[in-house]
């Protein structure tokens, strides 16, 4: 498939038994789950079923209330700099008074990258995420995806080991969103980064993943691990028509509608 | 703002009115007429006295700002970033804010005398709270998404403030400030017109005790310009500096 297969096998995120609630509700219940090293794992369940709160914790920024989880290994304690997060709303998760440089340049502080190296840096992952001409615009001047891929070229300055991705697509439109899908594919494949991907949408999910956890609410736990052997790399209108695509949406659909019940 | 010419009826109607009237009415105490007031005006102008007066009044208003709004900014950011810290002050903070910055003066004259101190220190008092409950409000109300970005990227206390908390902050900030200055400015002068025997409120006492009511209404005029300018220069800048994020989150 890629170069990271070559490091498959070796979990880099592992649940173990989490439990979450917010004072006496249960968010999520005994969570196992394993997410193998330049793995792309989906999310996708009902809405109320703790996949944004799974995502969370996987990020450090929520502990469980019960149960671990270990990234590499070690018990993930609180936010590192080599997992990075792409939010939804990009619009809130920009800096509006600085540009697009600026806001991938606040990652390169925040890991003391000297000041000399960071403009070569920049320009790199401006180009990497499209953007290579747009160094000096407000995020306020640049349409919804380009500052999502922004948001992407800001996480990449941190060099993540994985990317969590909480609805990254979710606000765009559907032109864009499949280019985005590509793009994110094609960063996923040349970075060999880990990806937790969080989304509603089912088609979405079985395009991009290797793997898809269907969640079940109140509490959220799991409901259907589908294993996706797509060829690799996908393509918008191929994929989508080959029969195992048709089957596994198939499969899905009838999981959350039986989920939602 | 453009203004209508029309508007200017009414106000040259009543200056008419009161040349007039205060003609009419002979000589006075307590009321002069316009030319006369204009006639003062330019004689205090001329012979410097109005200008050491603002001079003097503006040093202590500056510099009580200055001192009042680096306090109210200092302490704004800290309670507003550090809710913990800001529940333990609460109650302290409710409590001294209400005393009427004014009625310090007694206690600050027995401290500091007569002069710029005295007054610099009751008008950094009455500067502070304005300047520390916008910023604290303003830190309060940052965008939660940009907290979370910078935890993150674990970026440390110190520079979570620097580059996310103060410049998402920094417009309501600044009105803070221009709404202190407006503060600073009028304590000034109540200072001097209270005890403070210099710069414009000293000026308008001496002219209104010495029986010169042109001279005191052109002091008054004066005192209104000055407080016209500050607040329009502050606008003026706001406009400069935060035009661009006053239009953040609007879609073009």
């Amino acid at each position: 498939m890629n170069d990271c297969s070559a490091r498959a096998g070796e979990a880099l995120i592992r649940f173990s038994k989490v439990d979450l609630a917010f004072s006496n509700r249960k968010i999520l219940e005994g969570l196992d789950l394993e997410i193998m090293r330049g793995e792309i794992v989906c999310l996708v369940g009902p809405s109320g079923c703790g996949k944004t709160t799974a995502l969370r914790v996987a990020t450090g920024l929520l502990a469980p209330t019960a149960g671990a989880v270990a990234f590499g290994g070690a018990p993930i304690l609180g936010p590192r700099r080599d997992v990075a997060i792409v939010f939804q709303d990009y619009g809130k998760a920009l800096l509006p008074w600085r540009t697009a440089a600026g806001n991938v340049s606040l990652a390169l502080e925040a890991a003391g990258t000297p000041r000399a190296g960071r403009a070569a840096r920049i320009a790199a992952l401006l180009a990497k995420v499209g953007l290579p001409h747009h160094a000096d615009k407000y995020p306020s001047q640049m349409s919804g995806g380009m500052q999502q891929r922004l948001q992407i070229a800001r996480c990449l300055a941190q060099e993540p080991a994985a990317l969590m991705m909480d609805e990254p697509f979710g606000a765009l439109d559907a032109m864009t969103r499949q280019e985005l899908q590509d793009e994110m594919l094609q960063i996923a494949t040349t970075t060999g980064a880990t990806i937790l991907f969080v989304t509603h949408d089912l088609e979405e999910a079985i395009y991009v993943g290797d793997r898809v956890i269907g969640l079940l609410p109140q509490p959220g736990r799991i409901g259907i691990e589908l294993k996706i052997g797509l060829p690799r790399p996908r393509d918008q209108i191929a994929t989508r028509e080959d029969p195992e695509f048709l089957k596994l949406r198939r499969e899905l659909y009838d999981f959350i509608k039986s989920a939602e019940r | 703002m453009k203004w209508d010419g029309r508007a200017l009826v009414v106000p040259a109607a009543l200056l008419i009115l009161a040349e007039i009237g205060a003609r009419a009415g002979g000589p006075s105490d307590s009321v002069a007429p316009p030319s006369q007031v204009l006639t003062a005006f330019v004689g205090a102008l001329g012979d410097g006295s109005l200008l050491i007066a603002t001079r003097d009044t503006l040093a202590s208003a500056f510099g009580g700002l200055a001192i009042g709004g680096a306090i109210g900014l200092a302490l704004g950011v800290l309670f507003g970033a550090l809710r913990p810290l800001d529940r333990l002050m609460e109650v302290t903070i409710e409590l001294v804010r209400p005393i009427p910055s004014v009625a310090l003066i007694p206690v600050a004259l027995v401290a500091l005398g007569f002069g710029y101190r005295l007054e610099i220190a009751i008008v950094a008092f009455a500067c502070t709270w304005p300047v520390l409950l916008l910023t604290r409000a303003a830190v309060g109300g940052v965008e939660p998404r940009l907290i979370e970005v910078a935890h993150a990227l674990r970026l440390g206390f110190v520079a979570r403030i620097a580059k996310i908390i103060v410049p998402a902050a920094l417009p309501r900030i600044f009105v803070a400030f221009r709404l202190a200055a407006g503060v600073s400015l009028i304590v000034a002068v109540t200072v001097e017109i209270a005890v403070n025997p210099l710069g414009l409120g000293a000026g308008i006492m001496t002219a209104g005790q010495a029986l010169r009511p042109e001279l005191m209404l052109a002091y008054l005029l004066w005192i209104g310009i000055v407080g016209f300018a500050l607040n329009a220069v502050l606008v003026f800048a706001q406009q400069r500096l935060f035009g661009r994020a006053a239009l953040v989150g609007e879609v073009r």
